[in-house]
């Protein structure tokens, strides 16, 4: 388990983390998930002994880390850019940390190997990093990081430099991969989607502070703010509330508690149908509806329809005026 | 920059001619003036003991200065890359010094500190140390011109590659001395070799700082460019051209060095 109390970090007159607290189960995977400049780096960095916190404490398995170097915590660390070594072939960068604990030459070898097998690129011990893709290079980087059998396992956005496609199968194969290996693991990300579909727990960061810590469902249903609201998936204003576009129901009749509005644009995105109305008060609102809902309803341009809110009551009125947010 | 074809042969004859005019034809010359009486002339006068002696000065100088120029570089990159320290810009202009200032000031510079009438000298001689005048003086005198090759071909490659890879092996258990033999030193090698090449070229190449402080005793502290010097002076221009070409080969030497240095394909990645 990694335990994070009280962690104050300023650069300057910047405070980067401010009183940031946080408990990491064992064996699970989870995300700090933040807006840039939120802190999530920072407090990664902060666990990892890579930056030293000017408050706070850092406990790893219970033992006190805060003041422990990098290289005495047992843990690994992946980072954006693959920090390969790029003067070493594939084998020598993920026998690195075994070599430099001076293990018997033929249990490197035999480490190395399983490990490649294991990352998917066995066969590939004798090229050189530049000779690799990038998502094969973050394979490598996560392979010699795990090479030394970490306590606990930090990623940070490991998949950020890659295109949507690699980073999307690869974040498949690492929750793959943390089912197979149960390291404990935290992983720094920005990418909500990302967070949500391969984490067991998500720690929402922003302006230096943890906003809340939950599993994917529960801050998904019950954000504790607008910011985690918002930043966790598509939301549109009704009235006073803020609603998730799925979480509005359409009819031509009036119902209780619905308001009038008028069909501005329909877009058909295969399965998925996105209505954007106007409320009565010149107010816009996203509706998104399945094709088989907007077929019956037969919406058009221009047609006065009824919404209302089918979300359960989270009373998350928020003052500020933003319309429409994505 | 597209232009047409007349500019561009016309451009590249500019070039040329000038090249040739400063630089092909003068060495040319001095190698054609060599061997106009034949090589067993030049054999001869590159033979005798002042040259011989003042050709093992100056690898001996070089052989000290390029050692201690290059640790001294790679420290001080490492300072001037990675650090955060206080008078790092004042320091890092001052690197440049030896550059700014003409040879011959540090020359006398030297002189002025370590001479007999030096702040230094009465100690110095007190302790039975020559410093000026004496192989020491030259030595040091080297040094300061050879000093900011090194800091300056390693520093931007420290700051290009950044300390991500160095971080890297923190995590993975390498302490300091590890991270920078197997990680740092491996990683600007090439920058490092490019910085000796020059050091060497230039400590070879030393004229000015070092006539100064020599004293152009023959036999004990001539270097082989005071000896081109003092046998023009005294008219004696085949020899003075035999040594000319001796240093000229040297250098031609330590550039074909540099060209061969050419960083294995590791790529970008």
């Amino acid at each position: 388990m990694i335990s994070v109390t009280g962690v104050t970090k300023r650069f300057g007159d910047y405070v980067a983390l401010d009183d940031v607290s946080l408990e990491v189960p064992d064996g699970s995977l989870t995300a700090l998930l933040g807006p840039s400049g939120s802190g999530k780096s920072t407090l990664l960095r902060i666990i990892g002994g890579l930056e030293s916190p000017d408050a706070g404490r850092v406990e790893i398995h219970g033992e006190d880390q805060t003041s422990v170097s990098a290289r005495r915590r047992g843990i690994g660390f992946v980072f954006q850019h693959y920090a390969a070594f790029k003067h070493m072939t594939v084998r020598d960068n993920v026998a690195f940390g075994l070599t430099v604990r001076k293990r018997p030459k033929a249990e490197v070898a035999a480490r190395v190997d399983e490990l490649l097998e294991i990352v998917g690129l066995a066969g590939y011990q004798t090229r050189y990093p530049s000779q690799l893709s990038g998502g094969q290079r973050q394979r490598m980087a996560l392979a010699r990081a795990l090479a030394v059998e970490p306590r606990v396992l930090l990623l940070d956005e490991p998949f950020g430099a890659l295109d949507a496609k690699v980073r999307a199968d690869l974040r498949e194969w690492l929750r793959r991969l943390h089912d197979e290996v149960h390291v404990t693991t935290l992983l720094v990300t920005h990418d909500q989607e990302e967070a949500m579909s391969i984490a067991d727990q998500i720690a929402v960061m922003d302006h230096s502070r943890i906003e809340q810590v939950g599993t994917p469902r529960e801050l998904y249903d019950r954000p504790s703010s607008a910011f985690v609201m918002r930043f966790l998936g598509p939301v549109t204003r009704l009235g006073d509330a803020l609603v998730r576009p799925h979480d509005i129901a359409l009819s031509h009749e009036a119902r209780p508690g619905s308001l009038e509005a008028q069909v501005a644009r329909v877009v058909h995105l295969g399965f998925e149908v996105r209505a954007e109305l106007v409320l009565g008060d010149g107010e816009e609102l996203a509706v998104q509806l399945t094709r088989g809902e907007a077929d019956e309803l037969e919406l058009a341009v221009g047609d006065i329809v009824h919404v209302r809110s089918t979300a359960l009551p989270r009373a998350l009125a928020e003052p500020e005026p933003a319309a429409l947010s994505a | 920059m597209t232009v047409s074809p007349r500019w561009r042969i016309g451009l590249r004859a500019v070039a040329l001619a000038y090249l040739g005019a400063l630089l092909f034809v003068p060495v040319g010359l001095v190698f054609y003036r060599t061997f106009e009486h034949g090589i067993a002339a030049v054999w001869a006068s590159i033979t005798t003991p002042a040259a011989i002696h003042a050709f093992q000065l100056t690898l001996e100088v070089t052989a000290i200065a390029v050692p201690l120029n290059t640790i001294f570089g790679i420290v001080m990159a490492l300072a001037l890359a990675r650090g955060r320290w206080r008078g790092k810009g004042v320091v890092n202009a001052l690197i440049d010094l030896p550059f700014a200032v003409s040879p011959i000031v540090i020359g006398l510079s030297l002189v002025l500190v370590y001479g007999i009438h030096g702040w230094l000298g009465p100690a110095l001689t007190k302790a039975g140390v020559q410093v000026i005048f004496s192989v020491p003086g030259i030595v040091l005198a080297t040094i300061f011109v050879s000093l900011p090759f090194v800091v300056r071909e390693v520093t931007p490659v420290l700051k290009e590659i950044g300390d991500e890879q160095e971080q890297a092996a923190a995590t993975l258990g390498a302490g300091a001395w590890t991270t920078f033999r197997r990680v740092t030193l491996p990683s600007i090698r090439w920058g490092v070799a490019y910085g000796v090449v020059l050091s060497v070229a230039r400590c070879i190449g030393e004229f000015g700082a070092v006539s100064v402080v020599s004293g152009k005793v023959a036999g004990e502290t001539d270097t082989l460019t005071l000896l081109v010097d003092k046998r023009f002076s005294n008219f004696d221009l085949a020899g003075a051209y035999a040594a000319s070409a001796l240093l000229a080969l040297i250098a031609l030497g330590t550039l074909l060095a540099m060209t061969t240095i050419n960083p294995r394909k590791e790529g970008d990645g």
